[in-house]
Order: C-alpha cells, then sequence, then structure tokens
C-alpha cells in the first residue's frame, strides 16, 4: 500500500536527495572518485580477478621467492562459479636451498588441488565431491612436506595459499609470509598468525611490538613446511570480502611496508596490475631488503 | 581428515609404510627422488657391508628407516643390532654433501659417549646415496608410543621413574669433558622404554645448522623445545625444558607440536589429569619457566626436585588408581516439575508466560512458565516429537497423527490442520509467509501461513525427520538417505549433497555456512550457496543432534556421549565434555552457559567457552530433547515423562 502511494504521488524524500547531490565545478577529490567507480565497468555474474608481482629485491642475489596466481570459473549446471588458487611461499634462505623448497612447494600444493578439482573444472561432475576445501589444503600441505623432504632435507618454506571457490576462501598456511583482506575504505586486516619466533614472543607479552620491530631474531620460524616430523598448518575458511581484496605477500613486503602504505598502494591504484606495482616499487623503494612477491584477488560481481 | 587427528594418522602411516615393505621388495637405489624413503626400505634378507643381516623395519623417520638387523660376524649366537639408515635423496650435490656430513658428526658424537641410557655405537657406513649407522639394539618400545597406546594416562609413579632416569643421562651429557654435549632434541619419540623399563636415549642426529641474517631453520623439535633455542641457543637448560614438555606430554596426552609454541602455562597439568600431584606439577612447572634463569641449574637439581616428588607423594611405591575428574551433582533443585502421561522427546516454546511442549502422550502442553500450572492440552492421535512454532498468537506443531496443527496459543482450541501422507516428526519453520515442515511421507512441505493450504511439495529420496532451516531465499532440509537439499521457494532444486547416512540433525547457519551432523559421525559445513563442503568433522558416533553456534564456535552432541566445540573457522576441536550416555539432543547456548541433555539422564551445564562442568542435574530417564533457556530459567522435557524448570 505504501509502495502504491509513493507511486502516486512520487517519492518527496527521493527527489530532495537528488538535489543535495548536483555537483558544481571544482570537483572535490571525492566527487572524482565517485564518478571513476561508476565508470569501473559492472559484471552480472561474481568473478575473480587477480594479479601478481615479484622482485628480487635490492640486496639479494637469488629470488628463493615462489608464486601462484590462477584464476578462472567453473562452468557447471547450477552456474558458473569463480575459481582460484593463489599461492606465496618463501624458501627459507642460505646454504639451506631455499628456492628448492619453495618452488617444490608451489609445484607440490597447485598440483594436488587442480587434481582433486580436475574433474570438476573439465568434465560435468554433478555429484559433489567427497572431501571439503580444508581437507584437500590438508592433504596438499601433507604431501609438500613429503616432497620437500625429499628434494631438499633440512631445508623450509613459508606457504600460504588461498583456495577460492565461489565465495568462500580456504587458507592453508605455515610460517610468516601473509594474507589480508584489504577494503577500499582503508581498513587492512591480516587473516593469517606468522609462526614466527618474535610473533609468538609478542603474543606472550615477553615483548612489546615495537621491541618486535627491532627483534635481532626477526627471520626465526618456528614452523615450516619441510621442518619437523608433524606439521600443523594453520587451515580455515573465511567469507571474500566485498567489497576488498585479498592480497597474499612474502615478508619482503609486509616486513618492510607499513600497514597504511600497503593499504594506499592497492586502493589508490586504477587496477590490480598497477596496486601490485606500486607495492613492489614500495618495497624497493623502502630499501627491498628480501625477496618481495604478492598476489592480489577481487571478487567483483 | 582434521589437524587434530594428525598425531594418530601418523603412527598409522608409520604402520602402513611397514606392510608396504613387502611390496617394493628390491634394493633400488636408482628409483631416484621419486616417492618418499618407505618405498625404498631394504628387504628382510638383504646383508649390508657383508655383516648386517636385515631382519625388519622397527621405524621409519623422514630421512629412511631403522632396521632390526642381526651382525653376522657373531654366527654362533644372534646379535642383534639396530642399523639406522639415511636416503640422500637430495638431487642437488651441495645438499647431499651436507646430509652426509650431519650424518658422520652424529656418528663421531655417539663413539664417545658410555652411558647404560645411550646406546652403544658399533659401525658407521656410507653406500651410494645411503649411509648406515649400527647401534645397540634396543628390546622396547618409544615413550610416544606408550602414551599413545594407553587407554587412559599414564601414572604419574611411572612417569616419575622415567623423568628421573632421563635426567641422570641429561647430567651425563651435560658434563661431558672437553665440552658439554646437548641433547636439543628431547622428546617422547627420542626416548626409548626397553624391556625392563629403563629408558633408552636415542637420536643424536640434530645439527648445529642456524646462521643469523637469513631465515633460520628449526633447532630441535617445535613444541618441545624453549624460546631460547629458537634463536639458536643450545644451553643444558634448554634441555630441561624439552624434558618438562616431555613429562608434560606424557602426564597430560596432550601433544605439544599441535599447540602453540610455549603454551604449557595454559594447559595446566592438573586441570587435565586431576590425579597428578601438586607437587610433581610444581616440578614440571620449573622446568618449563620462560627465562633459562628460573628453570632448574641443573639436570641434577632437577632429579633431586623429582626423587623429593618420590618420597613425599609415596608415588614409587603406592601405584593408586586412576580417579578422573568425578563430578559432584551439585544439588540443584528445580523450581518446579510438571508430569505428562508418557515421554516427552520434544523440545519446549516460550509464549508470553507460558511454555507450550509436547509429549508422547499426544497432548500439546500449555503451562505457566513461573510455576508449571497447568493451563491448557491440545489432543492430536499421536505422539509429539518435536518443537512447537509460533506466528501472531498461533502455536504450530507437527504429530505422528500426520498433521500439522495450529493452535491458538492462549486458548488451545484448534484454527486449522493439514494432512500429510506420514508422521510427522519434523519442526515447522516458519518464514515468508510459509511454513515448511518435513514428514515421513518423503515430502518437504511448503503451507501458505493464511490459507492452510499447500503452496507446494517437494519429493526426498525418505523420510524428512530434520527441521526445514530457511536463509537467502532457499529452504533447506536433510533426510534419511543422507541427501541434503536446498530448494527455492518455487520448490525447485536448487542443489543436493549427500551424506553417507541419515541427516536427522536441522540446520544451523551463518551467511557464510550450513552446519548439520549425521548418523555416518559427520559435523558438516557446506557453503549456503553451492552445497560444496568447507570442512568435516569426524564425530566418535552417529549423531541427529542439531548443533548451536556462538562466537565462532559450533557445538554438538553424538552417540558417543560427548559434546563437542568446534571453531568454525578451521575445524579444530576446542573442547569436547563426556556425559555418560549418547547425545542425541541439541545444545543451547544461555549468558555464557551451555545446556544439554544427555541419555544419561542429566541436563548438563557446562561453561560454553571451556566445556567445563557448571552443574548437572539428573532426571530419573533419559533426557533427548533439547532445552529452553529464557528468562534466566532453563526448561528441558525428559523420557521420565516430566519437564523440568530449573535456575538457569
Amino acid at each position: 500500500m505504501d509502495k502504491f502511494f509513493r507511486r502516486l504521488f512520487g517519492n518527496k524524500q527521493s527527489s530532495d536527495k537528488a538535489q543535495d547531490v548536483i555537483n558544481t565545478a571544482p570537483l572535490t577529490e571525492q566527487q572524482i572518485q565517485t564518478i571513476v567507480n561508476n565508470q569501473n565497468p559492472r559484471f552480472d555474474l561474481q568473478q575473480l580477478v587477480s594479479s601478481c608481482g615479484q622482485s628480487v629485491g635490492k640486496q639479494r642475489e637469488l629470488n628463493e621467492d615462489s608464486l601462484l596466481a590462477l584464476t578462472t570459473t567453473m562452468a557447471g549446471n547450477s552456474g558458473n562459479l569463480p575459481f582460484g588458487l593463489y599461492i606465496v611461499a618463501d624458501g627459507m634462505g642460505g646454504h639451506q636451498f631455499g628456492e628448492i623448497a619453495s618452488n617444490a612447494a608451489i609445484r607440490t600444493v597447485a598440483g594436488y588441488v587442480l587434481r582433486k578439482f580436475h574433474p570438476y573444472l573439465f568434465h560435468v561432475k554433478t555429484d559433489t565431491m567427497d572431501e571439503s576445501f580444508q581437507e584437500i589444503m590438508q592433504a596438499a600441505v601433507s604431501e609438500a612436506q613429503r616432497a620437500i623432504q625429499r628434494e631438499a632435507p633440512g631445508s623450509g618454506t613459508t606457504l600460504t595459499a588461498a583456495l577460492v571457490l565461489g565465495q568462500q576462501i580456504t587458507i592453508a598456511h605455515v610460517g610468516d609470509s601473509r594474507a589480508y583482506f584489504v577494503y577500499p575504505d582503508g581498513r587492512i586486516e591480516p587473516i593469517t598468525r606468522d609462526h614466527s619466533l618474535v610473533k609468538r614472543l609478542e603474543e606472550l607479552g615477553h615483548i612489546t611490538p615495537e621491541e618486535a620491530a627491532n627483534y635481532p631474531h626477526r627471520n626465526v620460524l618456528y614452523r615450516a613446511l619441510g621442518q619437523g616430523e608433524i606439521l600443523d598448518p594453520d587451515i580455515f575458511t573465511l567469507g571474500f570480502p566485498q567489497p576488498g581484496f585479498l592480497m597474499l605477500c612474502s615478508d619482503g613486503l609486509w616486513g618492510v611496508v607499513a600497514e597504511q602504505d600497503l593499504v594506499r598502494s592497492v586502493v589508490d591504484a586504477p587496477n590490480l596490475q598497477r596496486a601490485c606495482q606500486n607495492l613492489i616499487t614500495a618495497a624497493n623503494t623502502a630499501g627491498g631488503p628480501d625477496n618481495i612477491s604478492v598476489v592480489l584477488v577481487q571478487l567483483i560481481g | 581428515m582434521v589437524v587434530k587427528h594428525s598425531t594418530a594418522n601418523y603412527n598409522l602411516q608409520n604402520r602402513r609404510n611397514a606392510l608396504e615393505t613387502r611390496i617394493f621388495p628390491e634394493l633400488s637405489d636408482d628409483r631416484g627422488d621419486q616417492g618418499s624413503p618407505h618405498q625404498r626400505q631394504l628387504q628382510a634378507g638383504i646383508t649390508l657391508a657383508h655383516r648386517y643381516s636385515i631382519q625388519e623395519v622397527i621405524g621409519v623417520g623422514g630421512m629412511g628407516s631403522v632396521y632390526r638387523a642381526r651382525d653376522m660376524h657373531f654366527p654362533n649366537v644372534t646379535k642383534l643390532v639396530a642399523v639406522k639408515e639415511m636416503i640422500n635423496t637430495a638431487p642437488d650435490p651441495l645438499v647431499r654433501e651436507t646430509i652426509v656430513q650431519n650424518f658422520e658428526r652424529e656418528a663421531n658424537m655417539l663413539a664417545t659417549l658410555h652411558h647404560t641410557s645411550i646406546p652403544r655405537i658399533y659401525d658407521y657406513f656410507t653406500l651410494d646415496s645411503r649411509s648406515y649407522l649400527v647401534l645397540e639394539f634396543v628390546h622396547g618400545k618409544d615413550m610416544e608410543a606408550i602414551i599413545n597406546e594407553a587407554g587412559g594416562f599414564l601414572s604419574e609413579a611411572q612417569v616419575l621413574s622415567w623423568a628421573i632416569d632421563l635426567c641422570e643421562v641429561l647430567d651425563y651429557l651435560h658434563k661431558h669433558k672437553p665440552d658439554p654435549i646437548i641433547f636439543r632434541d628431547m622428546k617422547p619419540s627420542n626416548v626409548m622404554i626397553n624391556h625392563n623399563g629403563s629408558v633408552m636415549l636415542v637420536d643424536f642426529g640434530i645439527a648445529k645448522t642456524f646462521q643469523s641474517g637469513i631465515k633460520g631453520t628449526m633447532i630441535g623439535t617445535e613444541g618441545y623445545s624453549p624460546p631460547e633455542q629458537y634463536r639458536g641457543e643450545a644451553t643444558p637448560s634448554a634441555d630441561i625444558y624439552a624434558l618438562g614438555a616431555t613429562i608434560h606430554h606424557a602426564l597430560t596426552r596432550r601433544d605439544p607440536r599441535l599447540e602453540p609454541p610455549f603454551s604449557f602455562v595454559e594447559r595446566p597439568i592438573r586441570r587435565i589429569n586431576s590425579a597428578v600431584s601438586a607437587e610433581m606439577e610444581a616440578v614440571v612447572n620449573t622446568a618449563l619457566e620462560y627465562s633459562p634463569e628460573s628453570r632448574f641449574r641443573s639436570a641434577a637439581d632437577m632429579k633431586q626436585a623429582l626423587m623429593a616428588v618420590a618420597r613425599k607423594t609415596g608415588a614409587l611405591v603406592n601405584i593408586g588408581p586412576h580417579t578422573g575428574s568425578r563430578v559432584v551433582n551439585s544439588g540443584v533443585k528445580p523450581l518446579w516439575s510438571f508430569k505428562c502421561e508418557d515421554e516427552i522427546r520434544g523440545t519446549p516454546t516460550f509464549f508470553e508466560g507460558a511454555l507450550l511442549i509436547g509429549s508422547y502422550d499426544n497432548n500439546l502442553y500449555s503451562l505457566n512458565a513461573a510455576d508449571g500450572k497447568f493451563q491448557w492440552k491440545y489432543p492430536t492421535d499421536g505422539g509429539i516429537v518435536s518443537r512447537p512454532a509460533l506466528f501472531e498468537g498461533n502455536v504450530f506443531i507437527g504429530s505422528e497423527d500426520k498433521r500439522l496443527h495450529v493452535v491458538s496459543a492462549r486458548s488451545g482450541k484448534v484454527v486449522w490442520t493439514y494432512y500429510t501422507n506420514g508422521p510427522i516428526r519434523s519442526s515447522p519453520r516458519i518464514a515468508e509467509g510459509h511454513i515448511f515442515i518435513g514428514s515421513d511421507d518423503q515430502f518437504l512441505h511448503a503451507i501458505n501461513l493464511n490459507t492452510g493450504r499447500m503452496a507446494w511439495k517437494f519429493e526426498t529420496a525418505d523420510f524428512v525427520r530434520s527441521t526445514p532451516f530457511v536463509m537467502n531465499d532457499l529452504v533447506y532440509t536433510g533426510c534419511e538417505t543422507g541427501d541434503y537439499y536446498a530448494v527455492d521457494f518455487r520448490g525447485e532444486l536448487k542443489w543436493r549433497f549427500r551424506a553417507k547416512r541419515a541427516i536427522t540433525s536441522s540446520t544451523v547457519a551463518t551467511p557464510q555456512t550450513l552446519y548439520f551432523s549425521s548418523m555416518d559421525g559427520t559435523l558438516y559445513a557446506l557453503d549456503p550457496r553451492n552445497g560444496w563442503v568447507i570442512w568435516r568433522f569426524r564425530l566418535g558416533k552417529a549423531s541427529i543432534s542439531t548443533p548451536c553456534i556462538m562466537d565462532e564456535m559450533v557445538f554438538v552432541g553424538a552417540a558417543d556421549g560427548f559434546i563437542y566445540a568446534v571453531e568454525t573457522k578451521s575445524s579444530k576441536e576446542v573442547w569436547r565434555f563426556r556425559t555418560e550416555h549418547q547425545v542425541n539432543g541439541s545444545p543451547v547456548i544461555y549468558k555464557d552457559s551451555l545446556y544439554c541433555g544427555s541419555v544419561d539422564g542429566n541436563l548438563y551445564c557446562l561453561e560454553y567457552r571451556t566445556g567445563r562442568l557448571r552443574w548437572k542435574f539428573g532426571t530419573e530417564a533419559a533426557i533427548t530433547g533439547t532445552p529452553l533457556a529464557y528468562n534466566d530459567i532453563v526448561y528441558v522435557g525428559s523420557t521420565d515423562h516430566q519437564i523440568y524448570a530449573l535456575l538457569a
């Protein structure tokens, strides 16, 4: 009934509002942003977009990071589902053959996950999968653990992997690479917990965050892929931030660029490719002490 | 499977590996870097270095196996040795070289040691890509296996006597000349208990490979090592900490590798195993002190402290039976109770000061919630096992007489009824102008709320006993074949999922996730939009209990008698609480308590964050329904025919 009257007599409230937003030159920064945002393409269907970037940094000769970004859709009888797999691995340095480890980690995890989803990606399969997202990620990490112990015993790597299916992000995480949610309003939220000595000491209250920033053993991990006989990765599932970005990166980025600068680099960029470039540049400008890897993912529509 | 099972899986793996020995009989170094070490184990009967005849695999590690072998240089007696193998699978020559060096370091160190708790070394050699240590054979089992295989907690006396022996051997190592030897890797799996019950420290293979400035590797084993060891400092004090961690593990059966590092403080021994003496706990706590200065000054000091515990508790002579955390029925008295003619298996609903509940005596009762006084009853022609729903002064209830009854909540007068072709055990769900309800006629019914007429019905594979759940324009329900359906508001299937057994449990959900349990013994988390499985959590047995959600935890009961709390994000178990019988009803949370009935007849009140028991209330028969907590009162029906009101 309410709607009926509104239709008859027009909506006074909304016409008032329309007058409020009449723009006069010069436009404010915010108004320009609104126009720019409105020009962004819209999509009927939900889809993933992603970009990534890597740099050896300014002080290392060898790149021991490895990275994978794979974005597609899963075509099914009940519509298309966004599907993505994103991995950052940071090999532990020096004579321990970190690059072999990080490489093996990426290959093994991606290979395992894609084999599991192969029938759903490339065949019409109607019955539901027997395993859950978290079980697949757990098994993939265990397989990578074995692969590293075989190919480079004694070495190790961090691993932060994100499997995106629909609106669910399932993370498998070991070490001190990180996954973040970055929101357009300027918030940034780390969603992984570093398995580093310094972080643990900070959690226990033995050192303050300020002390942590200058702690001499910042690189020591208490949990890494390839190390230890029982590996207990963090595995969890979260909803994709909308609006927002999923960002994976190695400590070559988050360790040298302040959080607020990370957000700016992402939010201010016109697209994800530029955002990744900005992030790499920021890390190198800050000295580039370590290898830098970053992946950015957005779910649009 | 989920992470908490990884210890068990690890052992399973070992056992399976041992079996596979026979499938890969030949010694084939040329298999290169494919397959894990166990696939290239030595076959029984092979003789190494013309001397050691391999008999059996006795252990599998990350880099090779440990075998029992016979030393053929003693042809007239059976001299057994342990042959520890290290397979160098690394393709990179530099990696290979490092590995061999580490191996030789272990051999050389062992050659200088003489102690009854340290296996003697007889020989070492390298053949192609495999290196071998020949060691004294220990008849026995490692402590980790003993902990895992024990049905319950090991006795304090038992652990105490091992701890004293371990202090002795550590003291020997720490006093080694010219330089003290730091074991660096004290943990249950490196402690063998031989056939005499004495301890043997095995595996001296840890090499110092720490460099500052690069991402450091870990020295020692995660979970058992002290903070300073991660910084590359190895001191006698680090071994003392790891021994403390080992004792903690043995007494609590909580594997520290599955917990955050340095978190022993958060798991006090006596809270997990109340049979342990306060004195023993104090010694372990001292060994586990965060800063090395606060720990025992030496292994000898720790041994003295343990001896004092033994004298005080008489632990070494008096091995008492284990008494778990006994629960006292804390004398909770009901505010009131009301007796029906038959069992109450359903769940109450609250409406304007009245409690509405169905009974197996066919009646729907309205009671004064304050004092339990009878207000009215409405007779159906069948038992009522579900929970009434309310809408605009009317109460909706299904009955085994195949009908959905709509009754005025104030007067108990019938408004209309709706007939299905089978008994109704599902509770009605009211949403978007419709009532959704399942029936044993195998249909999910959508009924117009105003007219009482069927809008549509959706055919499933079997009885629908789970209560439909409505969210985002979809109706979700399970059925007794294990099929689970998402149906849109036109009654058309959106997606389907299949569990291995019946889904009797109803669904609860957040916008991101659906949760329900199944008779296949699994708690499922599904994506509401497409039915993909986010995670599965293994319950000990089948479940028909409907989960409840609070603070990123999901709670559910199972027929194994446990109430489980599981993290929604990671599917990790937060706690579990054992009742004396099946938990078929559903838990509910009110304020900071969880209430749940059990077939043992009790209503349990637990602190929901920790699973600690606050109180329990015994009824005279099984509780299979779900309690209702409202206005600081908790109401629960029992199969002793009564409904009880208790202070929450």
